[in-house]
């Protein structure tokens, strides 16, 4: 099933500019994602994946307001379509289906010998 | 605080330039902020870290360049604008892309032509070196040239003597017919005797045998559809024909039929020369004063026509200077040359022995017919167009509001422009290769397609493009130039001197329009003239035989009893030659020690006694030849132009002597009578001087069929007297007026092509006409109302919507008849035998545009002069 391709990088920044909402540009994306999942993001990562997400139609964006702490340039805001809507939903789905998958014996885990 | 300056900079070059201003924005947030937490020297290295991370697929701007794509997608949209245009204004479309396409037709089908008048011959490979050797010399102090006709030792001369100069030298024979017959098939085709290295300096396209085939005397060379029609599929090498069942010959080889456009199409066997030396041991014996056969020669890859033939010229004098029977003629000093094989279809008639280029005009005549009539197809487009502009002139002051340049508009009216003319040239297409069939036809050639070679493919883009800028620059040009300002206030009117130029076009295609017609009217009305000149013979139910084999001579007499018996035949003679063609000139005669010749020869024909009554010549003094007066055979009967050229008081009667060489002969005849002149040559020239005589080899025989007989009733009959006195030979016959007819293929073509063409071009001119008063009637509909209104009949706005198109014809009927009779006057000098270019063509061409014009005109005007004027100006 190749219906909606999104990798789990590309899974963490979608829901995060979900999360953020009006709010997501690159470096808040960055900064919520390194607290809330406290790891380590690279400027280049992160910008790699927007692109990607963004030509695969999940992603749209629009040039915002320039700052002065920004040099002028003007913030690149980022939202969720309709489209990467649903391939959340359907990533989400598949997980749920699996999860319920898993027989109760199989996840009681054996403490000891 | 600033990042260090090189990893920006390093950024900078390698960022995609759509994300660069938005990812710099987030490193300088991020670096600002890292400054205030972590200090300046770790941020910069932080930063220097995220620059390299960036470095990366997706973020780098792609090498080839990304700005392209902004023009492509103004293309598109250019040809979508363009595309919205023609669907919105569907009539006006299809007489712009029809007007067009039929233009780009025609001048496809006259390109095809042109290059196929151009291409003659080129199908032999060795095209630019081969020549025909002809001869000149000097005449009463006029330099000749243009003899085809050699002497027999030339042959050794130029082999022996001169061959250095040459690869190949072929002596040839003319063309002649001959029966091929094996055990029970027999067919009648041409041929010629021809050199053993003909096969190889023409390049035969061999399918079987090699092009050594002629080498061994007894060989023949045969085509394809000669070996399908003896031999169906088999390989025909090694079987033995018979000709004219008399000689036998092996097939050595067969080639494929040469194509229409070469000089030998149609000759369907070759046999050697050596054959017919050895056969007729009469050629051997044959001096320089005798000229009866053909030399083609190929020169040395390294040289020029022009080096060669000064190395060749003295040729003959070199061998004749020491001959005493050939003394008299060293003063005409004779040269021999040599004719280029390109110029032997175009360039190669000779008029008084003056090379004629005669036909090659009239190929460049027709192609410049194609250019004018292409050009009339390309002013509707520009008329149309810019007649239509004030429609387009908003959009216009719009896209030059926004802030299109002059260039961009000038590159979108093009690309709307080409788009038209696309779309016509695949009609266009679709038109040539419907009517080539019918073409071909009409002008006798064989013209396909060339689908496959990448010439046509070029020069078609060529002809596109020079077709598009051609037709789409005047508009792009002129729509391009609008004032925004006042375009868009809405008080744009195109002023009283816009429509000049569409008047100007206008006229010019009308001029050429009528032009066309007077040309077509001129050429028609000479070819008409010509067809009714009296002939001096009765052409009606004469046959002509070509006596193929001996056997004719030798069953002549039960030949003529049966013929006679049949009932279909009442009259039997033999002859020379037809009497649709001169075969021999001679000169040598004299009255009382003056020289008759006065530096021309005369026709000759030998004739039977019969020969007058039979095809019914008409004496205007004197008698005809008899059989019961055995003087006659010193007797000759001469034409009108022959007694009024030797200018005796008294003609019948007169004594003249015949002195000449290649005939032995050396006595005196006497004049029985004087004919009326028989056209035996081209109808357009004035009639020879021709002498007729008794004497002589008679290769042909004349029949008349019985008067009030059809040929369909005669025919058989005849047919089967043949098939019974000599069943070897198939009966081959010729109609005189079959054969006087094909005298005027050349001109009828032409008259039937220039007809064509000046109907189309009228029909073109018409299309543009009929656009343009559609958009006048439509432009001026609120005036028609108002007038209407106020009392004007239908009459009145009839008359007020045509003036103007009226006025425009007339003055290109004023422009046209001068020019036009300029250049018939020119051309109708060639021919001898005219008509006058009268007064009444010039007139009626006239008129006739005229009408056409008012016709055209008058759907448009009236259907705006009876609307209800309730509509019109109830319009907005």
């Amino acid at each position: 099933m190749k219906k909606y391709q999104l990798g789990e990088f590309e899974e963490v920044v979608l829901l995060t500019v979900g999360v953020l909402y009006k709010d997501a540009y690159g470096v808040s994306i960055k900064k919520d994602i390194e607290t809330r999942l406290s790891r380590n993001v690279s400027v280049g990562a992160l910008q790699t994946a927007l692109r990607r997400l963004e030509d695969k139609g999940y992603l749209t964006s629009y040039d915002g307001e320039a700052t002065e702490e920004r040099a002028g340039r003007p913030k690149r805001y980022f939202q969720i379509t309709a489209l990467g809507k649903k391939a959340l939903e359907y990533t989400k789905s598949t997980r749920d289906e699996l999860w319920s998958a898993i027989p109760k014996v199989a996840l009681r885990l054996v403490v000891g010998n | 605080m600033k990042p260090p300056k090189f990893p920006l900079r390093f950024f900078r070059w390698f960022c995609h330039p759509k994300l660069r201003d938005s990812i710099e924005g987030d490193l300088m947030e991020l670096y600002g902020e890292r400054v205030k937490e972590l200090g300046k020297r770790k941020a910069d290295l932080k930063f220097t870290t995220d620059v390299l991370l960036l470095f990366r697929k997706g973020i780098i701007k792609p090498t080839e360049g990304y700005k392209n794509l902004n023009t492509y997608g103004m293309y598109k949209s250019y040809f979508k604008i363009g595309w919205r245009n023609l669907i919105k204004n569907k009539g006006y479309s299809l007489i712009n892309i029809g007007g067009l396409a039929l233009g780009m037709a025609v001048a496809m089908i006259i390109g095809l032509w042109v290059f196929d008048e151009l291409s003659f011959n080129k199908y032999h490979q060795n095209y630019s070196r081969i020549a025909q050797v002809m001869k000149g010399g000097k005449f009463e102090g006029k330099h000749y040239v243009g003899q085809m006709s050699l002497p027999y030792p030339l042959i050794d001369q130029l082999k022996n003597n001169y061959g250095a100069n040459f690869k190949h030298v072929v002596p040839a024979s003319w063309k002649s017919d001959g029966v091929l017959s094996i055990q029970d098939r027999k067919i009648s085709k041409t041929g010629m005797f021809i050199g053993e290295d003909a096969p190889e300096m023409l390049t035969f396209k061999m399918i079987y045998g090699t092009w050594k085939g002629l080498k061994d005397m007894n060989s023949i060379m045969i085509s394809e559809s000669t070996a399908e029609a003896l031999f169906g599929d088999k390989d025909p090498i090694n079987q033995i024909i018979k000709i004219n069942s008399e000689k036998e010959a092996t097939v050595t080889g067969v080639y494929k039929d040469f194509p229409k456009n070469t000089t030998f199409y149609g000759v369907q066997f070759f046999r050697p020369w050596e054959f017919l030396v050895n056969d007729g041991a009469w050629i051997k014996e044959q001096g320089w004063d005798n000229h009866f056969l053909g030399i083609y020669a190929e020169i040395q890859p390294q040289a020029t026509f022009e080096s060669t033939a000064a190395n060749i010229v003295d040729a003959e004098v070199s061998a004749i200077k020491d001959l005493a029977y050939m003394k008299d003629e060293l003063k005409y000093n004779y040269e021999i040359l040599l004719l280029p094989m390109s110029d032997w279809h175009l360039r190669a008639t000779f008029k008084e022995g003056v090379l004629q280029s005669g036909p090659e005009q009239l190929v460049w005549f027709i192609g410049s017919i194609g250019v004018f009539v292409l050009l009339l197809a390309c002013i509707n487009f520009m008329n149309l167009s810019t007649a239509r502009s004030e429609k387009r002139a908003k959009e216009v002051g719009i896209r030059k509001a926004i802030g299109s340049i002059r260039g961009q508009l000038v590159s979108q009216f093009l690309s709307e422009s080409f788009l038209v003319v696309v779309f016509a040239f695949i009609i266009a297409i679709v038109f040539v290769v419907t009517s080539l069939p019918w073409f071909n036809e009409l002008s006798g050639k064989e013209m396909n397609m060339p689908w496959a070679q990448p010439w046509f493919w070029i020069s078609s883009f060529i002809f596109l493009l020079t077709t598009g800028l051609l037709a789409g620059s005047y508009p792009a040009l002129y729509l391009s130039s609008f004032k925004p300002v006042s375009v868009l206030k809405g008080v744009f009117r195109a002023g009283r001197f816009a429509s000049i130029p569409r008047r100007v076009l206008v006229v010019v295609q009308f001029t050429v329009s009528v032009m066309l017609i007077i040309c077509t009217g001129v050429i028609y009305n000479q070819l008409v003239f010509v067809k009714n000149r009296p002939v001096g013979y009765q052409r009606e139910g004469l046959l002509m035989l070509p006596k193929k084999s001996d056997v004719f001579n030798k069953k002549a007499e039960a030949l003529r009893a049966e013929l006679k018996n049949s009932g279909a035949v009442t009259e039997i003679a033999e002859s020379g030659g037809t009497v649709t063609s001169v075969w021999s000139n001679n000169g040598g005669f004299s009255s009382g020690g003056k020289n008759l010749d006065q530096g021309r020869s005369y026709a000759t024909l030998g004739v039977s006694h019969d020969f007058g009554k039979t095809v019914g010549w008409q004496f205007i003094e004197g008698r005809d030849f008899s059989k019961e007066i055995a003087s006659d055979s010193s007797g000759f009967v001469i034409n009108e132009a022959a007694a009024k050229f030797m200018g005796f008081k008294n003609t019948t009667g007169q004594i003249i002597h015949w002195k000449n060489g290649p005939w032995r002969m050396d006595r005196d005849f006497v004049i029985l009578g004087v004919i009326k002149d028989m056209v035996m040559a081209s109808p357009f020239e004035q009639v020879e001087p021709t002498i007729y005589f008794t004497m002589g080899w008679k290769s042909w025989l004349m029949l008349r069929v019985t008067p009030g007989m059809s040929m369909q009733e005669a025919l058989p009959k005849i047919e089967k007297v043949f098939n019974n006195v000599i069943p070897d030979i198939p009966f081959d016959y010729k109609f005189a007026n079959a054969e006087y007819a094909a005298k005027f293929s050349t001109e009828d073509q032409i008259g039937k092509l220039a007809a064509v063409f000046a109907v189309l071009a009228i029909v073109i001119s018409c299309l543009g006409l009929f656009g343009l008063a559609s958009f006048v009637a439509e432009q001026r509909t609120k005036e028609i109302g108002v007038r209407k209104v106020l009392g004007a009949s239908v009459a009145n706005l009839w008359k007020m919507l045509s003036t103007e198109f009226v006025i425009l014809v007339i003055l290109s009927c004023v422009i046209a008849a001068p020019l036009s009779y300029y250049i018939l006057y020119n051309g109708i000098q060639q021919y001898e035998y005219k008509t006058e270019i009268s007064w009444w063509i010039f007139v009626a061409a006239g008129f006739g545009a005229l009408l056409i014009t008012l016709l055209t005109v008058s759907y448009q005007s009236i259907k705006a002069a009876i609307a209800n004027p309730i509509n019109s100006l109830r319009t907005e």
